[in-house]
């Protein structure tokens, strides 16, 4: 998530391109999607008529709906926004002045990213590696979409709660809701505590 | 084209609202200040050479080494220069040390002594600190050193002491004497105050909407009488002096230059010591004759050269000669036509007060 969130954060915190826009409005989209649209675009995409699907069966690793692997990518999709976004406002607090002081004192560009840059965002770093593993844990639509809950390889909590609750065992619903609750509390908790030790 | 010139700078550049065009040979000694009014372009100049800005239109070389120019873009981190902020611009993730060590690890120049470095600055006992835990003018210090550990073949400075209050002003200011006398570099020093320049500045580009209006050393531009140097109302004019004697009893050192002598607050200075003296225009009067009775003790003779009107309209400028040295004395119209003053004409001139610059 992070390797592909942070050089896209980065180039779109720093590029003067036109097409910075259109790019930060797709990666955004998922905020405002409903799930189960983006799910179903990406089940027709990596289905075996989709140009995704067509991809992934040339290069010999069969269909992903409906595996791990197709799991995976789609959370990754649709929590993108919850990582770029943190690191992109990062790299956008940390502005031009430290980066030239850095290339007057011969630091090439990588050079400047990997040791000004990165240590600078670190605060958003954090919060998009949080924000984008806790929300990813309490994803349902999408995973519906692709992930069709088959047990013990594509079926998430969320997915189980629903179908606990759909079979009205409103108990075992209880003892999952509720560590899910307590889980995203001590996640929010434990990031507000780290932000502060790392303010100066 | 001089064969002193070791930087070339020709940049054009426009945008809306504003225009850089200038065409300069720099040397390769001491410190050289853009010198203007903020939006004169001094800033984006040193930028441009510093490679931080893209003028359009350019040629730079650097000892004869082209830094940009049509088909020519060495990028800013192989250029081997130092620069220093207005704001200190010190790296936050890093201490006081990895700050300086920060450039000091990549340079392929030639590693200057970071011990001498340190000491000349005054920064050894914050090597361990925060860079949140500076004042403005401990981390100045500390940009310093860190641009010049990265071994520059020139310094640039960008109005570093303009972020400052006027205490800490006080405070960094020897410091960058130092550097003036102790370092084998060049600076490029950019600079909106007169003060600063008279006191740091060997050579002055002066800089008006983009173009430099004049270019050459710092005694001779600010004795001229066409420039707004001259207007400034701080405007003093440069004079390199021998120091002669010190008085211990009246807490006086005598300077001697070609036009005469005058004496200046004691400061500890050896003898034969080559100093700069400034003398403001208006501390700068005119008699006919030697006047005995008076409290001022730097009285001597010298030559109208010519005149100008002041700002005010009630003040004249008046430029003497003072044995090859030039002088400027800021007198009222009124003045002049009660002592019906002449050009050539060989008066007496008083002098209340005399900065002694090392």
């Amino acid at each position: 998530m992070l390797l592909l969130g942070t050089p896209l954060a980065w180039w779109l915190a720093r590029t003067r391109s036109a097409w910075r826009r259109p790019v930060s409005a797709v990666v955004t989209l998922p905020l405002v999607l409903p799930p189960t649209v983006l799910g179903f675009y990406l089940l027709i995409a990596m289905g075996p008529d989709g140009p995704a699907g067509r991809l992934t069966q040339a290069l010999g690793i069969g269909l992903l709906p409906f595996t791990f692997a197709g799991l995976v990518v789609a959370s990754l999709i649709y929590s993108l926004p919850f990582a770029v976004q943190p690191i992109q406002q990062a790299f956008e607090a940390i502005g031009r002045q430290p980066l030239e002081a850095a290339a007057t004192l011969r630091a090439s560009p990588l050079d400047a990213f990997f040791y000004v840059a990165l240590p600078l965002a670190r605060p958003g770093l954090l919060t998009a590696t949080v924000m984008s593993f806790a929300h990813t844990v309490g994803e349902f639509g999408v995973v519906l979409m692709i992930g069709g809950s088959i047990p013990d390889k594509t079926r998430v909590l969320s997915m189980q709660i629903y179908d606990h609750v759909e079979a009205l065992e409103y108990a075992q619903s209880h003892w999952l809701a509720a560590g899910m609750l307590v889980f995203s509390f001590a996640v929010m908790l434990l990031l507000t505590l780290f932000k502060r030790e790392s303010r100066p | 084209m001089n064969s002193t010139a070791f930087i070339e700078a020709r940049f054009r550049m426009t945008y809306p609202g504003f225009s850089l065009d200038v065409d300069l040979q720099l040397p390769a000694r001491g410190i050289t200040a853009f010198f203007g009014p903020s939006g004169s372009g001094k800033t984006t100049l040193l930028r441009c050479i510093a490679g931080l800005e893209r003028a359009p239109e350019a040629r730079l070389s650097f000892k004869g080494e082209i830094w940009q120019d049509g088909k020519t873009f060495l990028p800013t981190h192989r250029r081997p220069i130092g620069y220093v902020f207005q704001e200190a611009n010190l790296f936050a993730h890093l201490d006081v040390s990895g700050n300086l060590d920060f450039g000091a690890r990549r340079t392929t120049g030639k590693p200057r002594d970071r011990g001498m470095i340190i000491e000349l600055l005054g920064i050894g006992h914050l090597l361990d600190r925060g860079v949140q835990a500076l004042s403005g003018g401990e981390r100045q210090r500390v940009a310093i050193a860190r641009a010049l550990l990265a071994a520059p073949e020139v310094l640039l400075m960008d109005e570093p002491l303009a972020a400052l209050e006027r205490e800490r002003k006080r405070e960094i200011l020897p410091y960058l004497e130092r550097l003036h006398d102790e370092l084998d570099i060049p600076i490029l020093y950019v600079s909106h105050d007169f003060d600063e320049v008279t006191r740091l500045a060997d050579h002055l580009v002066l800089l008006e909407k983009g173009r430099a209006v004049a270019c050459g050393p710092l005694g001779e531009l600010t004795a001229r009488l066409d420039l707004p140097l001259a207007q400034d109302p701080d405007a003093a004019v440069v004079i390199a002096a021998t120091v002669a004697a010190h008085d211990e009893k009246y807490h006086l050192t005598r300077l001697d230059f070609s036009g005469g002598s005058v004496h200046a607050g004691l400061k500890e200075l050896p003898l034969g010591h080559q100093a700069r003296i400034a003398i403001h225009a208006r501390d700068v009067s005119i008699a006919l004759s030697s006047v005995e009775d008076t409290s001022i003790v730097n009285r001597m003779q010298a030559v109208i050269r010519g005149f100008a009107n002041a700002r005010h309209p009630a003040h004249l400028l008046v430029r003497l000669d003072l044995g090859g040295n030039a002088l400027l004395a800021r007198i009222t119209h009124r003045s002049r036509d009660h002592l019906d003053l002449r050009e050539g004409q060989t008066v007496w001139v008083q002098i209340k007060t005399v900065a002694l610059i090392d």
